[in-house]
Order: C-alpha cells, then structure tokens, then sequence
C-alpha cells in the first residue's frame, strides 16, 4: 500500500511484486501504449530499425544473465547467435519442423552447445575466461564457414517467408511477431532474478567461497547460467534469421559479440532493464547519426565524403561520454532521474 | 545447562545434548612444504559454545575451512553426528555438500554477496532448503512465488532475533562493519544451522559492539542450543562465554579443556606470554 509516508507492504506476495505504486503502474501503461502506437507512427525504415532493436534486446538480456548476474565474462555471443540462426533456419528448412517448434530446438541447441562452451568457466575467471570464450567465438565460427553441411555447400541458407507475410506489410507483421516474444523474454529475464536462481547466480558473482560454504552448487550454477543465457540469446539468433531471410556467417563475428557487450555495459551490467535500454541505445544511435549526417551533409559539402569516419567517431564518442557520466549504465540515469522527480522539490 | 524437550527451528540438529556433535581427528594440512595443521584432534559436544583459540598464523582458520570443507586435509577426519545415530565424513564432502547438512559457518573477512540487499543475503541463507528449477523460475507465478513467500518466515525471524529490521532492503556493501557481521550471522542462522562455525565474529570491533555480539551468539545459543565453533582473539569474551577450549599454537593442539583448565595451563600460558626463563 503507497502512503504519503512511503509503501508499506501488507503481504510477503505484494512485496514481491515488481509494481507497487499507480505512478509505477501509470508509467508502464504509458509504455505499452507507445509500443502498441509505434509502429503506426513509423515508416518502414525506422520499424525496420525497431524490429532489430526488439530482436537485439533478447541477445543483450540473454548476455546481462552469464555477464552481469553472473560475473561471467563472455565474447562469445555472435557465436551463440550464430547456434541459434543456423539450428532453426536448418531445421525449418531442410528437417521440415514447423517454425514455432524450430525456434524451440534452436533455443535448446544453444543452450546446450553455451553449457558445453560454459566448462572452461568452472576453472577460468575474468580475463583468463574472456580469452576462452573468445575461442569459443572462433571455433563456432570456424566450423560455420568451414563444414560445408551446414549451407549445402551455398555458404549461406535462404529461409522462406511465412507465407502471411505481405510484402508492403513486412515490417510492421514482423513488429508484431516480435513484440510479444520479446516483452515475454524480458518478463522471463526479470523472473529468474526474484527467485532462488537467480539469486545464486548473483551470489557466485559476489563471493564465489561464499556462495559455495552456504550450499550453492558452483559447477551447476555456472553451467546453468550459461546454459539460460545462451538460451536466450538462440532465440535472438533463430527470430533474426527468419526476419533477414538468410543465414550467413559474416553477420555473427566478433565485432557483435563486442557490441552486445558495449550494448549491456552502456545499458547496465546486473540489470535487465539495462540491457533494454543499452540495446536501443546501441541499435538507435547509427541510425540516427545516419540521419544527422544525411541532413547536415549538405551544408558543408566538404566534410561530407568523410561522413562514414565522422559517425563512426560520434558513436564511439557518445559511448565514451555516457560511460564518463555514469558507469552504471542508463538504468542507474533513470532511477537517479526518478528519484529527483521523487523528491521535488527537496532536493538533498 | 539447560536441558532442552524440543528442538528449535533454527537448530537443525537431533544430537542429544552432551553427545559429541563433531570429532575432528589427527587432521594433518599441507600447502607445499608449510604444516599447517599437525595431528589436531578434540571433540565438539552438543549445545556447547567451543571456542578454538591460538596466537595468530596458528592454523585456527585452516582448522575451520576443513570442517567446511574449503581445504581438505592431507590425513584426518572430522566426523559430523546425526540425531539417529548416523554420520558425515566431512572431510571427503565438498563445501555445498556439507552445507547441505547444516554446517553453516561465517567468515574472518566478511564475505558478504556486496550487491544484494540484506534480504538477498539472507534468503540465499535458505538456498540449500529451496528448489532452483530454470522453468519455475522463468515462470515465476506457481512454485518459484510460494517458496520464496514460505522461506520469508524463518527469514524475518532471524531478522528480528539479530535487529536488522532498519537494514532489510539496503545493499550490504553499504552497511557499517559491525552491521555487516551481524548480516553474516544471520545468514548462516537462516541455514538452520546444526553446527554454526563462526570465525572470528568479534575482530575489530569495539568493547560495545563486542559486546552486542557476544549476546547475540549466546542468544542463538541459549534459544535454538545451537552447537557452535568460536574463533576469538578476545580472551576475556571467550573465557566469558564458552564451555569449552582448544587451543592451537603452530598448527599443533597445545591444550584442550574448560576456560578454567586451559587459563592456567603452562603451555598456554608460554604460547600467549612467552615462557619464563629458568
């Protein structure tokens, strides 16, 4: 109950609740209206931009889990990503399974293939086990150029349309195939960490010897973390094939698994709204750096063969300086942004 | 002492009082060419506050990771006792395992989970009573929701027993020392402890919060008549509140007896004074 004097819980399940208050409440109906206006207020270009963003979300909540709840550092995740576009886009397209059921094995396949790549994580630490998942990267990716099995010897796999797509209609049917599965991942995400694993999780981050003296089982939570955070990001990887239509390899190198982290260290390590934030972040800024650079262009005509370099310095600039500001990340800028709202005008 | 009809909850433990609770044997630990542990060996009992007491460097906090399995002695055995006659070779379980049977312990250096509110901190106390499947965590509604409103009972008991109300929802990285102790406590009280290992619960704290320490572990002592293992620097507390003391000097048990026997033993007393010159 939210009182002038702040909330008082009458029940152990209220207090569990992730919403307390009617501003709390009145704040995410907000949202859920902007999403379910947004896509008529965009062109194709920008819901197309959204339509990755919703897709990315999933991959940043699904890196947050190994990254930042469980302190395992990980440059693996284009290689994970590549697990779950190329399991799904296999099985729909050569085994036949129905789409919703490939997703599934996609995101099973992942999980299993993240907890086999997670056994280095039981004896390695920080950067020593930053270096092991970056030959995990490698190796996934040296075994989805190589085994020709894979593509039919193509070097790529074209995945169909469903059928209930229209070509005028592409994005905005495929915003609503993504909104949904992405606010549920989210959900899930958020669920894992108020109960008792996720919690363990947290606690082999904190103090590992700690964790083990009060009973938690290190070895299975470090594979289960990996095996939940792959999970995750296989079906990011199994929704972007069937959305871009063909799986190549070149779209899962190590310069995404860089971006995944930029995108949850920006957004917010150990935070699940965190990783929804930095991935829009993230996704949003070339664009619209794109967009500054198309308008501005030709006012000064002679910078305007250098415009690639000049975004590509603004994005890493912008980077450094939110970094700078607040190393927790954006989710740490709103709760400090609700909290002077909160206590207005008193401000200490 | 007080003989007790009932067992409490927060004592996990169905040994009758006066029983041995814990037999450490001839435990011998190595690293390398260092002995850190030489043929140590005495008896823990049931209900008593055992403290284990030694100059720095003597192997107290070696002693207690064996137990606990953090170390695992080249030679030796520490036994833990069940009410029905059974018993655990600690020394060949990993440490979840022997948490699992309700060693719970704290530790010289805090080692809190520093992000977690106290609450967090105290609910992974419970860990080793709850379940930790990926779908009923996933799906939260259900399972995960009623276990983690049926173990917030024995969460805020604990809470209230060690007068943490104020601090439930803070992180515990930013909570003063003696608090933090106290939350360290708690946490291996939540275990339902049926032995609690407690390393050095006192160091560095002042006479008065010395002081609230001591009565909050002979509280827990003297409500659940949980068995405990004390490391204490502070003479005067451990010669107050144990039953019984061991005393280590260079990895070798040098005395093991009542305060009384041990205060006045000479080789105590030349391990902590320096023998007198003859």
């Amino acid at each position: 109950m939210a009182t002038a004097t702040g909330i008082h819980h009458r029940t152990y399940r209220a207090e569990l609740r992730l919403r307390h208050t009617k501003a709390e409440w009145a704040r995410l109906a907000i949202i859920v209206v902007l999403l379910l206006v947004v896509p008529y207020l965009l062109n194709t270009y920008w819901l197309g931009i959204a339509n990755s963003i919703l897709i990315a979300v999933i991959g940043a909540v699904g890196l947050n889990i190994l990254v930042g709840f469980t302190g395992q550092i990980s440059l693996g995740q284009g290689g994970f990503l590549a697990v779950g576009a190329y399991t799904s886009a296999i099985a729909s397209t050569r085994l036949g399974l129905p789409v919703p059921v490939a997703v599934i094995v996609a995101v099973f396949v992942t999980a299993g293939i993240g907890a086999l790549f997670g056994l280095p994580a039981l004896r390695l630490k920080g950067l020593y086990l930053a270096i092991a998942t970056l030959a995990s990267q490698e190796i996934i990716m040296f075994v989805v150029r190589r085994w020709g099995f894979l593509t039919e010897d193509k070097g790529y796999i074209e995945v169909p349309r469903f059928g209930f797509i229209e070509r005028e209609t592409f994005e905005i049917q495929w915003y609503w195939i993504l909104l949904p599965i992405t606010f549920l991942a989210v959900l899930m995400a958020r669920n894992v960490f108020r109960s008792s694993l996720g919690r363990s999780f947290m606690a082999v981050r904190d103090q590992d010897i700690a964790a083990e003296a009060i009973g938690v089982n290190i070895t299975r939570a470090k594979v289960t973390a990996f095996a939940l955070s792959s999970g995750f990001v296989g079906l990011s990887g199994a929704l972007s094939a069937y959305y871009t239509e063909t799986v190549t390899w070149e779209r899962f190198t190590l310069d995404v698994s860089v971006l995944y982290l930029a995108m949850i260290i920006v957004g917010g390590l150990g935070s699940i709204a965190g990783s929804v934030y930095g991935a829009i972040f993230m996704m949003l800024l070339p664009a619209l750096l794109t967009e500054l650079g198309d308008q501005v262009g030709d006012s000064i005509p002679f910078l305007s063969d250098q415009l690639p370099a000049i975004k590509n310095a603004l994005f890493g600039a912008a980077i450094i300086t939110f970094l700078l500001i607040e190393p927790r990340g954006l989710d740490r800028i709103w709760t400090r942004v609700k909290d002077y709202v909160r206590f207005w005008p008193f401000r200490y | 002492m007080l003989g007790r009809a009932y067992v409490h909850a927060l004592n996990s433990s169905t040994v009758p009082e006066g029983q041995p609770a814990l037999e450490i044997s001839n435990i011998e630990l190595r690293f390398g060419g260092v002995v850190a542990l030489h043929d140590v060996g005495f008896t823990v009992t049931q209900g008593h506050i055992h403290a284990v007491i030694g100059p720095n460097g003597a192997g107290k906090s070696s002693l207690l990771n064996c137990v606990s399995g953090l170390y695992h002695p080249q030679v030796g055995k520490a036994i833990l006792h069940t009410g029905d006659g059974g018993h655990h070779e600690l020394t060949k379980l990993p440490p979840h395992r022997i948490a699992r049977l309700g060693v719970a312990r704290s530790f010289q250096n805090i080692e809190l989970f520093s992000h977690l509110t106290v609450l967090e901190n105290l609910m992974l106390g419970r860990h080793t009573h709850m379940k930790h499947g990926v779908l009923q965590s996933l799906l939260w509604f259900g399972p995960a929701q009623n276990q983690e409103i049926s173990h917030r009972g024995i969460v805020e008991e604990v809470i209230d027993l060690l007068s943490l109300q104020a601090f439930r929802h803070k992180p515990v990285g930013s909570l003063a020392y003696g608090i933090q102790k106290r939350v360290e406590l708690g946490r291996a009280l939540v275990l339902q402890p049926s032995l609690l290992l407690l390393d050095e619960p006192m160091a560095g704290m002042n006479a008065e919060e010395k002081e609230d320490m001591a009565r909050y572990v002979l509280d827990v002592h003297e409500l659940a008549g949980v068995t405990v293992i004390l490391i204490e620097h502070d003479m005067a507390v451990v010669m107050d509140i144990s039953d019984r003391v061991s005393v280590l000097d260079f990895g070798r048990l040098i005395a093991d007896g009542t305060p009384a026997e041990v205060k006045t033993n000479p080789a105590v007393v030349e391990a902590y004074l320096g023998a007198e010159e003859h």
